[in-house]
């Protein structure tokens, strides 16, 4: 099994297939959707054979491939997952399935180029993951934004062109200044092996300015209270499906970007400004919360939503420090992380679900105004059904995945401080509020109008997408274990790894038990 | 003074090439209207014939030869034979707009071909004569191609605006020399740097012909101060033949930087350093800000051409190996870009129909998905995002910059080509969301349609793999 190069077969195979589409398309073949929904199948089949083969006791990387790519820069094509990335890659082959049904009979126009540019995406997101090689992983992070540029600019709603050239530009001026501080460890480090990296000492100026610029790039990508901006702008133009990945995919990009750069690499950058991060996140949480709740637009609602609940993320993610000199174990840190790792995963689900449902809403009455409906329960009741269980998800009802993360986040941040603990759990209020309320009054009440006397409920189609969905955030809400399994000897391992200053001996402390 | 029938052999391509164009000449004359593509054939030939002597010359040993005036080394072979296939492209992209408006003569390849001789010269010169003559070659022959539509205003305009700035800053050049002439009393590279670095001063006049040299420079660069006519020039003249300004010759222009400044000044490396940093941080803002401003396609890409002139000064400035070969790579690259990036307004356009505003774009991806793809992939290039070959060239100056401790400089480069990539993006904006203003179908010769896929592929194909000629680029240097 590990001759055979599944991570490389994983990120081309739905790349060839979508220029396979493309071409297609070029020569007028008359319905290209079956191949493009058997590419993405097949990728996610292919992509359980990760979990089936995954070892779970090992914090070292898997499934590794290593070939030189290009040697004047000693630039590796180096690919291989651990319980980190994993998960991240098996969310994005789920996803992508859901993404070409989810728009199988709405999208129109150039459907071919549509569903080519979404199997693009899913290969260059599947490289960001697996990539081992900093190069490597910045073609595939700057890559994946032609795709999505593409796919809100011509598939999108009225202001689509504000929307997507903002999207690119804001990641573009992100990621360059990532670029400058990945070639600055290249020449210190003598390779851009991201493991390398990890390894490298810095001292804590050069570690500063390093955090910095790739706070740049994540905050934005994940993003953060405040280059938050341009993700309602983005969501609310953006098709569907468009939606859905950006929601369920790639703003995990940027909290996987805290875990596998910014933290390991510049672990006493991350410890001295954890501080900044926190505030940012708790400013999500509770600010962003109240935003989203006087939103007149659903996919607005939840984009502001999504950013409330990206802040859980890196909140439990930058826990680690304070833990680490609270309990002076990495096993009461590890809770936090996994907690933020766990909700970034929930998220992937519930957020693409409730776009989905948005989505299956907007191509009924071309709407996306909480006010144009109303009563929707009485039209469309299994429809229904689902949306009232994602939005509870949302709000992290306890039995669905939404509550795992959110609690284990909680509960940590509890051990850390008091008052992180206070802000982090008003969540549970605003969340609630924002989606309740969504629900009441888009699906509850009397029928609202004519145009949703007339809805008919979900087809099959819709029914499998949603089901699904619904399937795996019950399961993981239910149990989790599986999910915390896979990722706990990586855990462990990164929070050993930062929990050891890379600051030279003189001046250097371990941080455990340093107290502050 | 005696020279050896063996020193002729390093000059086997210019000899070639000079044959050929003479040969052309001739022909040109006897062909009739219809035959006329003969010409163009062997052109074609003749740069593909070049492209091979001078590629076999790759690994050969570095030999000067004619008292001293003419160097053969790995560089020069690399860089011709990039020039060659560079204006290879140019000439198959310019054939259907010629004869769509009735100016398809031989002139047209007769004085490209001197100009490809003139920068085969500047590439190879040992001498600083020898760089002047090719300079002038090249710029003489420039001069006459802008004017080459002699019933456009504008294309006159365009040629006497840049005869006498092109003249002007020959004429820098030239003192420059003189001055250095002067106080070293060569004018052969490998003497004058024995003399300077023999004397321990700088002598004042030293500085003053390095200051003189580098405005000669930076006005064939088009660098900022020394750009205003660039964009008079390349929205002036014929697509075709700005095409082949905006290509090749940088190229070449980088031989001249790499040639004067590095081999026969390289003891006052600090200060044309210094000079060098001005030219690129004022070229990059700009470049990219005015840009922005442009609603004619030509114009954009000439702020383009100066910003990533900017771009590629951050090699030099390095001043090591490592940023030589990444300017090189920059060069030769940036001319592939632009080829395309010019091509595609040969290739929208009609008889009587000129496509070089920004609106001519709108909804190509609807009149044509393939070259829709093609004209994205050469602008995400030109905004340097992987997996482009334009990524691999900013990463490599980028580093090289980095690695001579000049941060600040790469974070200033960066940060131009964030501004850079709005108008990249509005071009690919206007092609994939907007609607097409007309409904013409595109039909484009089969030589055009060949040539525009293998340079959107080759960009792509070099931003897959790299490696060679990157590797290339560093060797040849080494």
């Amino acid at each position: 099994m590990m001759d055979f190069p599944l991570l490389s077969v994983l990120v081309w195979l739905p790349i060839l297939g979508g220029v396979t589409l493309l071409v297609m398309e070029a020569l007028g073949f008359p319905d290209i959707r079956p191949t493009a929904l058997i590419v993405a199948l097949a990728t996610f089949l292919l992509s359980m054979l990760l979990y089936t083969n995954f070892d779970m006791n090992t914090a070292s990387m898997q499934f590794q491939e290593l070939a030189p790519w290009i040697a004047a820069f000693k630039v590796n094509y180096h690919l291989g997952v651990d319980g980190i990335s994993m998960p991240l890659i098996i969310l994005t082959t789920f996803t992508t399935v859901l993404v070409v049904l989810a728009g199988w009979e709405v999208i129109k126009h150039k459907i071919g180029q549509y569903m080519a540019a979404f199997l693009i995406m899913e290969g260059l997101m599947n490289g960001v993951f697996a990539a081992l090689d900093a190069v490597l992983f910045y073609v595939f992070w700057e890559a994946m934004l032609v795709p999505m540029f593409l796919i809100i600019g011509v598939w999108g709603g009225p202001r689509r062109v504000y929307a997507t050239i903002k999207f690119f530009l804001y990641t573009f001026l992100g990621s360059v200044f990532m670029l400058v501080a990945l070639i600055y460890m290249h020449l210190q480090s003598g390779a851009f092996g991201i493991l390398d990296f990890h390894r490298l000492p810095l001292g804590m100026t050069e570690q500063i300015l390093i955090f910095l610029a790739f706070l740049m790039a994540f905050a934005v990508k994940v993003p953060m209270w405040p280059v938050h901006t341009w993700l309602p702008d983005a969501h609310v133009e953006a098709p569907t499906g468009g939606s859905v990945i950006l929601a369920a995919i790639m703003l995990k990009i940027g909290g996987y970007g805290f875990l596998r750069f910014s933290l390991p690499i510049t672990p006493d950058a991350s410890h001295a400004l954890d501080w900044l991060i926190i505030l940012m996140s708790l400013v999500a949480v509770v600010y962003i919360g109240f935003v989203a709740l006087v939103q007149e637009d659903m996919k607005k609602l939840i984009a502001y939503s999504s950013i409330a609940h990206m802040g859980f993320v890196t909140l439990g993610i930058f826990l680690v420090f304070t833990l680490l000199d609270n309990t002076g174990s990495t096993q009461g840190a590890a809770l936090g992380m996994e907690g933020g790792m766990v909700q970034m995963i929930s998220h992937g689900f519930i957020s693409g679900a409730l776009f989905l449902c948005v989505g299956v809403l907007y191509d009924r009455l071309h709407s996306r105004q909480i006010s144009d409906y109303g009563g929707v329960v009485n039209t469309m009741p299994v429809f229904a059904a689902f949306m009232v269980m994602f939005a509870l998800a949302n709000a992290g009802l306890p039995g669905t995945s939404g509550f795992v993360g959110e609690f284990m986040v909680i509960l940590a941040s509890f051990k850390a401080n008091f008052w992180f603990a206070l802000l982090a759990a008003t969540t549970l209020i605003l969340g609630a509020a924002y989606s309740l309320w969504l629900v009441k009054r888009v699906i509850f009440g009397e029928i609202a109008n004519d145009g949703v006397r007339q809805l008919e409920d979900i087809n099959k189609r819709e029914f499998t997408i949603l089901a699904s969905l619904a399937a795996v955030v019950l399961l993981f809400g239910l149990w989790p274990a599986p999910l915390i399994e896979i990722m706990h000897a990586s855990v462990d391992n990164l929070l050993a790894h930062v929990s050891v200053s890379k600051l030279p001996h003189e001046t250097g402390l371990v941080l455990l038990g340093a107290g502050n | 003074m005696n020279i050896a029938l063996s020193e002729f052999a390093p000059l086997s391509t210019e000899i070639f090439v000079l044959t050929m164009a003479c040969i052309i000449l001739i022909v040109d004359v006897f062909l009739s209207e219809q035959h006329r593509i003969v010409s163009y054939v062997l052109s074609l030939a003749t740069l593909l014939v070049a492209a091979l002597i001078s590629g076999s010359m790759l690994d050969n040993e570095t030999a000067v030869v004619l008292n001293g005036t003419f160097v053969s080394d790995p560089m020069a072979a690399l860089l011709k034979t990039s020039i060659f296939l560079i204006t290879f492209g140019v000439f198959m992209y310019s054939r259907a707009y010629l004869v769509a408006r009735g100016i398809f003569s031989g002139e047209y390849y007769v004085l490209g071909l001197f100009a490809v001789l003139g920068m085969m010269v500047l590439v190879s010169a040992h001498n600083l004569l020898t760089i002047y003559l090719g300079l002038e070659l090249l710029s003489l022959s420039l001069y006459a191609l802008v004017a080459f539509n002699r019933d456009s205003a504008d294309a006159s305009e365009a040629a006497m605006k840049y005869f006498v700035l092109g003249a002007l800053a020959s004429g820098m050049l030239l003192y420059g020399i003189s001055m250095l002439y002067g106080s070293t009393g060569s004018l052969d590279i490998a003497e004058i740097t024995t003399a300077i670095s023999a004397s321990d001063e700088m002598g004042i006049i030293q500085i003053f012909a390095l200051c003189f040299i580098v405005v000669g420079l930076a006005f064939k660069f088009g660098a900022v101060p020394f750009h205003m006519w660039v964009p008079d020039v390349y929205h002036g003249a014929p697509t075709p033949v700005t095409l082949f300004i905006g290509s090749a010759p940088k190229i070449a222009a980088f031989a001249m930087a790499l040639r004067l400044l590095e081999q026969t000044l390289g003891g006052l490396s600090a200060d044309w350093q210094d000079m060098l940093t001005i030219l690129a941080v004022l070229s990059l803002a700009i470049g990219n800000v005015i840009a922005i401003a442009q609603s004619n396609i030509k114009r954009m890409l000439a702020y383009s051409t100066i910003s990533h002139v900017g771009f590629l000064l951050l090699g030099l400035i390095a001043g090591t190996d490592e940023g030589y070969s990444a300017a090189m790579f920059y060069a030769i690259t940036y001319a592939l870009m632009a080829i395309g990036g010019f091509g595609m307004i040969i290739l929208l356009s009609r008889a009587g129909f000129e496509a070089d505003r920004l609106d001519d774009f709108k909804g190509l991806n609807e009149r044509s998905p393939w070259f829709a793809l093609m004209m994205l992939i050469l602008m995400f290039s030109m905004a340097g995002v992987p997996p482009t070959v334009g990524f691999y060239a900013k990463l490599s100056v980028l580093q090289a910059v980095i690695h001579v401790d000049m941060v600040w400089l790469a974070v200033t480069a960066v940060f131009f080509s964030i501004i850079g990539a709005f108008y990249y993006i509005r071009v690919i904006k206007l092609m994939y969301f907007d609607e097409p203003e007309t409904a013409e179908p595109l039909r484009p010769s089969t030589d055009l349609q060949i040539v525009m896929s293998l340079n959107g592929l080759a960009v792509l194909g070099l931003g897959v793999f790299p490696g060679g000629l990157l590797t290339l680029c560093a060797a040849v240097l080494a």
